[in-house]
């Protein structure tokens, strides 16, 4: 961790800062309620009365996706701790598009499921809803991500990120970083558990 | 009240060299008077700690009175099932039918009773109120980590309750199916009119809640974890903030859970998903709805709701440690004893939710791994309620109004936890399931315990939160006619219950066997009026002291959190000054040798030579 990141002169409590402290225990709370749904889905899928559905091709495209945007992410923070400021906004922009990118290539992957026959509702079996919940869920934590990016995109206009002021844009590369592991889980989930 | 008064004026200056400048504190010193706010982000959109605490007080004693209310009513409909209710036409209007009570408005009542009481009053108006208040006061800090997202919690709240309080307005009524809102049931709108609209407003209602707390219990964690004062080592915070931390850690892992439940059934109630939903017939006809797994959402449930109930119990175990060992002028009895129990209880919370599901059909041999871990949870309980009878043994004792309440609450806690233990066993509980053994049970245990930690909390920290006193007369009026009226409602409730009488029946009269009941009912809900009419006594005084009471002092209790050494109404910031340094427990009360028969926390022991004890000479 940079030296900016975390608080001086403190004799007690930990060297985090308290916006960095706050944003891992969101992580832990997002994380709980993937954690519930894919053990509901578990426990679902134990009872039985269970549709096997294929997995459109376009999800590993779309897992690459995201994964190339966590390193787009983690070479802006490399730049911001370099002073490169210029080069720091162009990774994010890269970042934002290729987080657009994954949300488009989501919703191309509903429209696949949807031709084959696997819905959301409409007495459709909860082994197809459960893929659009995971996916939705997910797609709303991206767009809390998307417009991080654009926070942290408009710090970088104010010169209010550099290699003195690193908190925003760290805390911004961990959520990022969550996010993308958070869909390897989910993608690694429903491969073996589909 | 200077005599006892020994460091807190002084110690500032003298001790300037060990006084820690907080650095993220630091910017709220110029703005401390704060004569340059705007009324609006002062009084009502405030970041303040204590304004949004005092927030929380007041919207949960609102909240508490409408769901004493509603509780009210349904007792007076079990009390006398065949008088004449047409008396509460002006109050109910078409829900009283013909001068009967409508069936479906009683569902809906016992419901909104259940999710206000543990929602709205025992999880937003206790932890909301004292977490917020006494976190930053007992720790050292000026704020919140983050008072923005604090303000934000509140107002998420305050919404959640705008739209729950819409919905007892609703032509259909609000959600009928039970402060657990099972489906089925609470899944189809053709069931019961309350799974219509009132039931999508709950969850509306339930998701903004989660939301706040959320917003609300990251703070707290971070506020502890991050901002103590120098000095102030996780082995020398008040049991409070124990209390509240680990509750905020409950919350965390378990709220979002519930939101996932919720979310599922929102997709099921209006998005045609069978998450919860099978092989359903109404009137006759199949529903769309094939798959679905009820049980599953009763796990999802309960994996929050068990949690849920510790959210409630545990910060008023933590004021109840405080006021207890502050009014018997001792140490409270096994400190860290007292901390490991609430870590085990806070563990052992998460792998018991199965214990309210033991006859849903469940594997025998995970019931009784359920039974066995449940059953676990009487150890910290007990090693908790004897240290608090140790502390008050021979302890000087002074009576006042939240100590009574503290005591208050140990005796009901022990007289409902014991029920628990019978509970809490797979097989009696397939006779005790669903009656009013359940209802007794969890009302003493965790309702009226919490309610009366947070009465105690109430009484012992209106001085800081309102710079007078409450009045002590009528604080025990208000206590022994509560404490009367709690034993007197709920110890026939067992008797009921073992018979077998089921809770959230309407009326008990078409049953012979329940029939022999009729005048225990009677009695029981003679009881409850007496409980909410003293309710008004408490309410009384609580309005009348903020604008009338008696000037408090800087430290009334003699006590030695560092909440006490701020100035009567701290302003925005806390101390007008640096953060006190931190160098003791908080439980120096009555130590051999010293001059008084407290010292504060924030007194080094150089200052206090008379008492030290051998390892503490060393600390000099």
């Amino acid at each position: 961790m940079h030296p900016s990141e975390s608080l001086n002169n403190k004799q007690a409590g930990v060297g985090t800062h308290p916006l960095r402290f706050i944003l891992w225990l969101m992580i832990i709370s997002s994380t709980m309620a993937f954690a519930a749904f894919t053990s509901a889905y578990i426990v679902r899928r134990g009872e039985g009365n269970w549709l096997d559905v294929d997995l459109p091709q376009s999800m590993l495209i779309n897992t690459i996706v995201v994964l190339l945007s966590s390193v787009t992410m983690q070479l802006a923070y490399y730049f911001a701790r370099r002073d490169e400021i210029s080069r720091v906004r162009i990774f994010l922009i890269v970042t934002f598009l290729l987080g657009i990118v994954f949300l488009i290539g989501q919703w191309h992957v509903w429209s696949e499921l949807v031709l084959d026959n696997v819905h959301f509702g409409g007495g459709a079996n909860p082994a197809g809803s459960f893929i659009y919940v995971l996916m939705g869920f997910h797609g709303a934590h991206i767009i809390a991500g998307l417009i991080f990016l654009a926070k942290t995109f408009n710090k970088t206009l104010q010169y209010k990120i550099h290699s003195r002021s690193m908190l925003p844009i760290g805390n911004c590369t961990i959520f990022w970083h969550f996010l993308g592991g958070l869909w390897l889980y989910l993608y690694l989930f429903l491969l073996l558990n589909h | 009240m200077a005599a006892t008064n020994i460091p807190t004026g002084g110690a500032h200056a003298q001790e300037a060299p060990h006084v820690q400048h907080h650095a993220t504190g630091d910017h709220h010193d110029e703005h401390h008077d704060h004569h340059d706010q705007h009324w609006l982000s002062k009084y009502v959109f405030s970041q303040d700690h204590k304004w949004i605490a005092k927030q929380f007080l007041i919207s949960g004693i609102a909240w508490a009175f409408i769901g004493a209310t509603l509780s009210t009513l349904f007792r007076i409909q079990l009390g006398w099932p065949d008088a004449n209710l047409s008396w509460l036409e002006p109050i109910l209007g078409r829900w009283i039918d013909a001068g009967k009570l409508n069936p479906e408005f009683y569902l809906a009542l016992v419901t909104m009773h259940g999710t206000i009481m543990v929602f709205f009053v025992l999880t937003a108006g206790l932890s909301g109120t004292f977490s917020n208040f006494l976190i930053p006061l007992q720790v050292g800090a000026r704020d919140m980590a983050s008072g923005f997202m604090n303000m934000l919690s509140f107002w998420f709240f305050f919404l959640a309750g705008i739209v729950m309080f819409i919905s007892l307005f609703l032509e259909t009524g609000p959600a009928a199916a039970g402060w657990t809102i099972y489906p089925p049931l609470s899944a189809l709108p053709q069931a019961i009119p309350g799974s219509g609209t009132g039931q999508t407003m709950w969850l509306v209602s339930m998701a903004l809640f989660i939301v706040s707390q959320l917003l609300g219990g990251v703070n707290y964690i971070t506020t502890v974890i991050n901002l103590r004062t120098a000095g102030m080592s996780m082995a020398k915070l008040p049991l409070t903030i124990w209390s509240f931390f680990l509750t905020a850690i409950l919350g965390l892992l378990s709220f979002p859970v519930l939101f996932s439940a919720a979310l599922l059934l929102i997709f099921d109630r209006s998005f045609g998903t069978s998450f919860f939903l099978s092989d359903i017939y109404i009137g006759g006809e199949a529903l769309n709805h094939v798959g679905g797994s009820p049980i599953l959402f009763q796990h999802l449930f309960w994996f929050l709701g068990h949690p849920e109930v510790y959210i409630v119990i545990m910060p008023a175990m933590g004021i109840v440690s405080e006021v207890l060992a502050t009014n018997a002028r001792k140490p409270i009895f096994g400190y860290r004893a007292m901390i490991g129990s609430l870590i085990g209880i806070s563990l052992l919370s998460f792998v018991v939710w199965a214990h309210h599901m033991f006859v849903t059909g469940m594997n025998p041999f995970l019931g009784s791994v359920f039974m066995f871990l449940t059953l676990i949870i009487a150890v910290p309980s007990a090693v908790k309620t004897f240290n608090w009878l140790a502390t008050l043994w021979r302890g000087n004792i002074r009576f006042t109004s939240a100590m009574l309440f503290a005591i208050g609450f140990v005796s009901l806690f022990v007289s409902g936890g014991l029920t628990g233990i019978i509970l809490g066993n797979a097989a009696l509980d397939i006779q005790m399931h669903n009656t009013y053994f359940v209802v007794a049970h969890f009302h003493l245990v965790m309702g009226s315990s919490a309610f009366f930690g947070m009465f105690a909390g109430v009484y012992h920290w209106f001085p800081k939160m309102f710079g007078r006193m409450m009045d002590e007369k009528l604080g025990y009026v208000h206590f022994w006619l509560t404490i009367l009226a709690a034993y007197l409602v709920f110890i026939p409730m067992h008797y009921v219950g073992i018979a077998g009488f089921p809770r959230r029946y309407y009326a008990y009269t078409a049953y012979e066997t329940f029939n022999q009941f009729g005048n225990l009912n009677t009695f029981i809900s003679i009881a409850a009026i007496m409980a909410f009419f003293a309710q008004f006594i408490f309410l009384f005084n609580f309005v009348y002291s903020i604008f009338r009471g008696r000037r408090a002092t800087e430290n009334p209790w003699g006590s030695t959190t560092l909440e006490w050494t701020t100035p009567i109404e701290p302003g925005h910031g806390n101390w007008p000054g640096a953060i006190p340094a931190v160098y003791r427990w908080p439980y120096d009360y009555s130590k051999p040798g010293a001059p008084e028969d407290f010292i504060p926390q924030h007194v080094p022991y150089s200052q206090t030579v008379s008492s030290n004890l051998p390892y503490e000479k060393e600390m000099e």
